[in-house]
């Protein structure tokens, strides 16, 4: 059992102050679906749990002719339910209600999953494939990275003592874009990622594939971009055999381990099953905005 | 049951009396009663799967300030090994013992060692991080052919197979090798002229009730000491927890809360004897509550199975002989469900010629409890699979196969009995009828069916009607209620009495107010605890004609009983049962009516159940898309109640067959002890499940009720597993269908 130390700052330099002033281990607290569970399991140990969602900022998502700017901390069904958003990238949408159940997602955080660092946290490939940036604020001041860059391994980031993510920056797509996000479970609902993938494509008017970005989840100890899946979309029309070279990338891009949720045969198979449809949703809803 | 009867009260679907308490939040479960100056016990378990334990010091945990007791098996009388029965079958008192807490051995990981009782839980959880102990880690044997191997590790030492023709000389894992026959199945096998055979596995499974095990408990040396916890039979629990601290049952109190589940897997105790022994030695009232991985690796999952079904017929489908091997993994302790499995695999079919032989092996996995109609949904799914095939390979329909060979009244079965009026022949129809057969599918799909079949037991029940002086009555049984029984209690005393369901108050009362009453199981609740109702029903009817015979100066005989009102049949004056209750002060005092029995006479339910699934070819992910659920109730006397049964049993069946098993690590570490990753059917995961109720009265149930808690956990097996063998091409043998199986299943016959 853990004994807590509660703190709600109302602003981003106070909670940088509490968390880098504290001499027992701090916990940042967005959503807490994550930590409380890990919580759970700790024994006998007094522990800073600073709770950033009194942090107007860290609440908010503004969507204008830049992109997005994202508060951290703002819930999943908040998030899910901003139709401007869902218009301009619907697959970063669509990985956000993947995540646990309708109640989970009322506390539950796009930020908070990116921090939490599982390679099988369902937005970030979405946040990648759509050339995401986080913002990190702390005692030494602000720094932007990429979200490729964000996570370090199993539950483990660049976030150094002190430090938080104040803000996910998404850049307004290039006209003719869109995205998708697909995860493989085995059930229908409120359950982890076997495997996921996230594709963001560009056409132009005759339907040919100028950009794009494939991200895939759950078969590597971080979230991977994978270059050689964009590559094969490349100059053609996305066509069933462009997507099964990108299914061959993902899969031979990844790898996995075998545990309780899949084994690493199944997982390499299935992530480039997914990368495969998420590209043709991708391709679609571009198609269908064209036409 | 003579002729058919209009019921006034039967086959309604009345509100059921739980229901407010339920969804209000004020119903008390397992872990609701807390007591002046209680503390919390906790349990240390084995972290290893097999493993000798060399010593034990508790002596830091004991020096712990807030540590009121320490508990091992050595605080406890010893027992010696032998017969009884307690719960859902016989249980041998010493292996009880020892899986409530281990003396020198652990034999699962996840096996209690010792317990301790402190002041708060959180005292209690470091309290057990001070104890010591010396094991010597063993080889876990984690797998029934494993185990069977003549040089596989032993588990108990003192274990020699039962059933041998010789007896053997070494100690085995095989506790008992069990053997059916009927005719000549050589002979039977020579007349085929198609016969198949395949190899089957089923892992092991949770229940997977939602309430964990949770009890509180109040030891007193003068007096009645007390349990109170979340349990199929707290009749059961009083024997065996009076049994392993040495008490007369008349000293012990056992309250049964509000259940949030069992399916079987509440038959049995693990936490309520550590928690008295606690209270014993801390003068405190104790409670204890599992969490979820400690059900997980420590309550009583289903038996994982290895099995192998041969069956021949002639080309015109006439089955000629049946042949199963089947080898239960019973856990740590000898008592698998393989003798009820030997006798139900074959049991839908009337053939000549049949052989079963089962094996009841010890692994290092916890001791299996029961599982609804425990041993049979694992048999029947290899029965049923090879059936199919052989529909199949004879290219006749499932359904005409199954009719061409059904058993029917005056089957003799491979175990005993002739079989009495059953309805598998209707169900069978009801199939063929239905409007889900009668569809045709659609191109993308696979369909299964496949029968099951479930004895149902009965057994000693004891139910009193207290009447009240207004005229409303109270129906006090002995039987929790985990399947809706309280309301057909009170349907069936209204329909005998006269009475309005509203005015019949049903409850489930502790070892002190009614008598001895068996364990809710076995699909025995509505028969056999309904029959008593039914008697002590008609003891409050005669009386009731009794003091109207007095208050008219009339005989008994004199007097006639319908619709809840006494007829004076010498002048047609009439009293109504709340006006004779009003009046039962100057009669002689108030009514009650018992009625204590032991009931014979168990229909057996039969089933058919259909299933379509779409398969995706590229991920091996399973979708349900069609499901019906047909089965024979007898006389279904709450309705919804006996769908909720079919679907309940149907959607645990579906995750059997679709995701769940115990994932071990090579250690034989469960590496899923959780609802995260041992995966049921989500509600999304299932459609409407579609339920046809078939009646075919039981003739020995004045209302003609069956069983019908058990047996739709049975078919869905086969059915689900021929539905996605349909929609691949490929014969699936091994559960769970998961979709990294049914992928390499696809992948390795292109």
């Amino acid at each position: 059992m853990v004994s807590v130390v509660y703190e709600a700052p109302g602003s981003v330099a106070d909670a940088v102050t509490l968390l880098v002033n504290s001499d027992i281990t701090a916990s940042v607290l967005a959503g807490g679906t994550d930590l409380l569970i890990q919580m759970q399991s700790m024994v006998n140990e007094t522990r800073l749990v600073v709770d950033l969602k009194k942090i107007p900022e860290m609440m908010n998502a503004i969507l204008d002719d830049e992109g997005l700017q994202l508060g951290p901390c703002m819930s999943c069904a908040e998030f899910t339910s901003r139709e401007d958003i869902k218009l301009v990238y619907p697959g970063l949408v669509e990985s956000a209600y993947l995540i646990g159940s309708t109640q989970i997602q009322g506390r539950a955080s796009i930020g908070g999953n990116l921090c939490n660092s599982s390679p099988a946290a369902d937005t970030v490939p979405a946040l990648i494939a759509n050339n995401a940036r986080c913002v990190i604020v702390g005692p030494s001041g602000e720094r932007s990275l990429t979200v490729e860059e964000f996570t370090t391994g199993v539950g483990e980031n660049c976030l150094a003592k002190g430090e938080l993510v104040s803000l996910i920056k998404v850049p307004r797509p290039a006209a003719n874009t869109s995205d998708a996000y697909l995860r493989f479970i085995p059930r229908s609902e409120m359950d982890i990622a076997v495997a996921g993938a996230g594709v963001s494509i560009t056409l132009d008017e005759d339907g040919i594939c100028t950009a794009a970005r494939v991200s895939i989840g759950a078969v590597a100890p971080i979230v991977l971009v994978v270059p050689e899946a964009a590559d094969a979309l490349l100059g053609t029309k996305v066509d069933t055999t462009a997507l099964q070279a990108v299914a061959d990338a993902a899969s031979a891009a990844s790898t996995p381990i075998t545990d309780r949720r899949g084994t690493h045969e199944y997982r390499r198979h299935v992530v480039g099953v997914l990368a495969k449809r998420a590209a043709a949703i991708a391709a679609e809803r571009v198609r269908g905005v064209q036409s | 049951m003579s002729e058919a009867r209009e019921y006034k009260y039967i086959g309604q679907r009345t509100v059921r009396p739980d229901g407010f308490d339920k969804v209000t939040g004020r119903a008390a479960f397992g872990a609701d009663l807390s007591l002046p100056g209680m503390i919390w016990g906790k349990i240390l378990r084995s972290p290893y799967a097999h493993a000798s334990i060399k010593s034990i010091d508790t002596s830091k945990a004991e020096a712990h300030p807030d540590v009121m007791a320490v508990v091992t098996y050595q605080d406890y009388p010893a027992v010696s090994s032998g017969g009884f029965e307690p719960g859902d079958g016989p249980t041998d008192l010493r292996d009880l013992a020892r899986n409530v807490l281990a003396d020198d051995k652990a034999l699962y990981h996840g096996h209690a060692i010792l317990a301790i009782a402190a002041r708060t839980e959180a005292a209690a959880e470091k309290a057990l991080s001070l104890v010591d102990i010396d094991y010597e880690v063993l080889k876990p044997v984690m797998d029934v052919a494993d185990a069977m191997q003549p040089d596989s590790a032993v588990l108990h030492a003192d274990l020699f197979t039962k059933g041998l023709a010789e007896q053997p000389e070494n100690p085995s894992n095989i506790a008992t090798r069990m053997e059916l026959k009927k005719g000549d199945i050589e002979a039977g096998f020579a007349a085929a002229e198609v016969v198949v055979e395949r190899d089957f596995y089923t892992p092991t499974v949770h229940q997977g009730y939602i309430e964990p095990h949770a009890t509180t408990v109040r030891y007193d040396d003068d007096g009645q000491s007390m349990v109170w916890c979340s349990t199929q039979g707290h009749f059961d629990v009083r024997a065996s927890t009076a049994k392993l601290l040495s008490m007369d049952l008349g000293k012990l109190k056992v309250i049964a809360s509000e259940i949030g589940g069992g399916f079987g897997g509440k038959t049995t105790v693990y936490l309520e004897p550590v928690a008295l022994m606690l209270s014993k030695k801390s003068g405190r009232p104790v409670k204890m509550t599992m969490t979820r991985d400690e059900v997980f690796r420590a309550s009583g999952p289903g038996s994982a199975t290895r099995s192998t079904v041969k069956i021949g017929a002639k080309k015109d489908g006439t089955i000629t002989a049946m042949q199963a091997k089947l080898c239960y993994e019973a856990g740590a302790f000898k008592g698998s469900p393989m003798g009820p499995g030997c006798m139900t695999v074959f049991t839908p079919y009337d053939v000549e010629n049949i052989y079963i032989e089962g094996y009841d092996v010890v692994v290092n996995k916890p001791k299996v409890a029961a599982y609804r109609a425990p041993g049979a949904p694992q048999a029947e799914f290899a029965a049923e699979m090879v059936i199919n095939e052989l529909a199949d390979e004879l290219n006749i329909d499932p359904i005409e196969l199954r009719l061409q060979n059904a058993a029917k009244e005056g089957t003799q079965t491979v175990y005993g009995p002739k079989l009495k009026a059953v309805g598998l022949v209707e169900c069978l129809e009801a199939a063929k009828n239905s409007p889900h057969y009668k569809q045709a599918l659609p191109k993308n799909q696979g369909r299964g069916l496949a029968a099951g079949f479930w004895f149902n037991i009965g057994g000693q029940s004891s139910v009193v009607i207290n009447m009240n002086p207004d005229g409303t009555g109270t129906i006090v049984e002995g039987n929790p209620d985990i399947g809706g029984s309280r309301a057909s209690m009170q349907l069936m005393a209204a329909e005998e009495l006269g009475i309005d369901v509203s005015k019949l108050n049903p409850i489930v009362a502790d070892t002190e107010h009614v008598p001895y009453s068996a364990t809710t199981g076995g699909s025995r609740t509505t028969f056999a605890t309904g029959m008593a109702v039914i008697e002590a029903a008609r003891d409050v009817v005669q009386q009731m004609k009794e003091r109207a015979a007095s208050v008219w100066n009339v005989t008994t005989e004199q007097v006639d009983w319908a619709d809840g009102v006494a007829i004076n049949m010498t002048s047609d004056d009439r009293l109504t049962a709340a006006e004779i209750c009003r009046g039962a002060e100057r009669t002689g005092g108030q009514i009650s009516g018992r009625g204590n029995i032991n009931a014979r006479g168990a229909g057996p339910s039969f089933a058919v159940h259909l299933c379509d699934v779409e398969v995706d070819k590229e991920t091996g992910k399973v979708d349900v898309v069609r499901y019906t659920a047909i089965q024979d109730a007898g006389k279904a006397i709450h309705p919804s109640y006996v769908e909720g049964q079919y679907q309940g049993g149907a959607a645990q069946g579906i995750g059997w067959a679709l995701n769940e098993e115990y994932i071990y690590n090579e250690d034989g570490v469960m590496e899923n002890a959780g609802f995260l990753d041992y995966r049921i059917p989500l509600a999304s995961d299932l459609p409407m499940i579609d339920t046809i109720i078939v009646e075919v009265p039981n003739a020995f149930h004045p209302f003609g009720v069956r069983g019908v808690g058990e047996t739709g956990i049975v078919p869905p097996l086969a059915a689900v597993a021929t539905a996605i063998s349909d929609s691949i091409g490929v014969r699936m043998t091994h559960l769970p269908c998961s979709p990294p199986r049914v992928l390499k299943a696809i992948q390795d016959a292109s």
